[in-house]
């Protein structure tokens, strides 16, 4: 199926493309296509111009620096995920990225027209979310940096102006300490570490993410992601957040404060995830893959799961 | 709108005007008759029209031609070697992995992808790497004993 008509132009750098946002009314930025083209061919999207900038080579790599990865807006998820950058400095991220769509998907789709689409579930909405990250663009009048609280302003919208550009993704790295049991377990999602050593061993930094995705598209439907401040069994701090429920990725505080100071133990967890509905208000989203109170009922549980495989409780 | 494209596909370089919606795969299909690339959900769900550009596996029904300007395309036309099967689709053929053959092809050029990224994979990395590919005949069984003895094959040649 053809997308509508509009016209095409090829940004030769990032000025380039802001400046043709600015003369262009209704264009939208073309990256890998994998959230846009099918949204056009839907008739979802109709922009009059598309400015390509899928050869926007200053857009691409990863950086880790100052405690932050940094990850240009053209990055592709497979890129993300294969980074040994990532993979040492926040396994949370480079598995997440890992787990988008297929290969192919992977291949193709960007960080930055992923944050841009702004679907209500996109992983990477509820994982920068929990990272409390932040987002670079670029504009007529220079860069600014948007956190992750205030990017989102609704579904499918973001605080990204009409003539600006994501250039990039800053998260925090994934803090850990002792035996390195979190970045053990985030490379090696899916394996039974809590029998042997217990959740007592923990500390440092933990982060997980469990979602239930659509079973063709894999698109997540529903996701919850976590980050445990751990110390030597106990929850010191936590960071919860939840996508695909209301129109925007967020944050849980309910659980996280039920989580804070407590002993990291199965019942603990559990009791923590079940204050979510706190957190969410009347406005959940429903749709023929999920109804709301469907939701409703499924997000503490995927928070649960995310939880019990952080600390290495998870059972298979 | 209009827009000329230069590109090599399976090695031979085209320089095409195409309409700037012409999804990639309608360019290889129409344009440079390349049929054995399929369209099935058109969704970029089914992985029947899987192509590869820059090395890179990619739905071709979720591309547009002007976004494969200045690329190197190779579709399931382009992996035979001098009339020579390439050895995934010779171990698609010994080991029967297809029946009605509608996306033999995009399963084809993912497994050369996952091959080249990984000479030795396991079943399970097999399966897992055939997440982007649906059969509806096989229940994939002989797809992946195709993966593996086109793994087996291309590393003891």
């Amino acid at each position: 199926m053809y997308t509508p008509d509009f016209h095409y132009h090829k940004a030769g750098s990032v000025a380039e493309a802001v400046e043709m946002l600015g003369h262009h009314e209704d264009s939208r930025l073309l990256a890998g296509g994998h959230s846009l083209l099918p949204l056009m061919r839907l008739r979802l999207a109709r922009p009059a111009t598309l400015i390509d900038i899928g050869g926007l080579d200053e857009l691409r790599g990863i950086r880790v620096h100052d405690g932050h990865i940094h990850i240009g807006a053209l990055t592709t998820h497979g890129e993300i995920a294969r980074s040994h950058d990532v993979q040492h400095a926040n396994p949370l991220v480079a598995e997440v990225a890992g787990g988008i769509g297929d290969t192919q998907v992977r291949n193709r789709g960007t960080i930055g027209g992923n944050l841009a689409h702004a679907d209500p579930a996109s992983d990477w909405g509820t994982i920068i979310t929990v990272m409390e990250g932040s987002v670079d663009v670029q504009g007529p009048n220079g860069s600014r940096t948007i956190g992750i609280a205030d990017f989102f302003q609704g579904a499918f919208e973001t605080a990204v102006a009409d003539d600006e550009i994501i250039t990039g993704v800053r998260v925090p790295t994934l803090v850990r300490q002792g035996n390195g049991h979190g970045h053990e377990h985030g490379q090696d999602h899916g394996h039974d570490h809590g029998h042997d050593h217990g959740a007592e061993s923990i500390s440092g930094e933990v982060g997980e993410y469990a979602k239930m995705s659509h079973p063709a598209s894999f698109y997540p439907v529903i996701g919850g992601a976590v980050v445990i401040n751990a110390d030597g069994g106990r929850c010191v701090s936590a960071r919860v957040a939840v996508g695909g429920l209301v129109p925007t990725p967020r944050r849980a505080p309910s659980v996280e404060a039920a989580l804070a100071g407590q002993e990291l133990t199965a019942g603990n967890l559990e009791a923590a995830a079940n204050q979510l509905s706190n957190d969410l208000g009347d406005e959940i989203i429903g749709d023929v893959f999920a109804s709301a109170d469907y939701r409703r009922a499924i997000a503490p549980v995927e928070v649960k799961h995310a939880m019990l495989h952080a600390i290495g409780l998870a059972h298979h | 709108m209009k827009v000329p494209i230069k590109l090599t596909v399976n090695g031979r370089s085209h320089e095409s005007e195409v309409e700037a919606r012409t999804l990639l795969v309608h360019y290889l299909r129409d344009d440079l008759g390349l049929t054995g690339t399929k369209i099935g959900c058109d969704t970029s769900q089914c992985g029947a029209c899987v192509v590869r550009m820059n090395g890179a596996t990619l739905k071709s029904c979720t591309c547009l031609a002007v976004q494969a300007d200045g690329a190197e395309v190779t579709t399931i036309e382009g992996l035979a070697q001098d009339g020579n099967l390439h050895p995934v689709q010779e171990a698609f053929w010994d080991n029967h992995g297809l029946q009605c053959g509608y996306c033999t092809a995009g399963m084809i050029m993912t497994i050369t992808e996952l091959l080249d990224r990984n000479p030795n994979p396991s079943a399970e990395e097999v399966r897992a790497g055939l997440e982007g590919n649906i059969c509806r005949c096989t229940g994939y069984h002989n797809i992946v004993k195709a993966a593996l003895a086109a793994a087996e094959a291309i590393r003891s040649s």
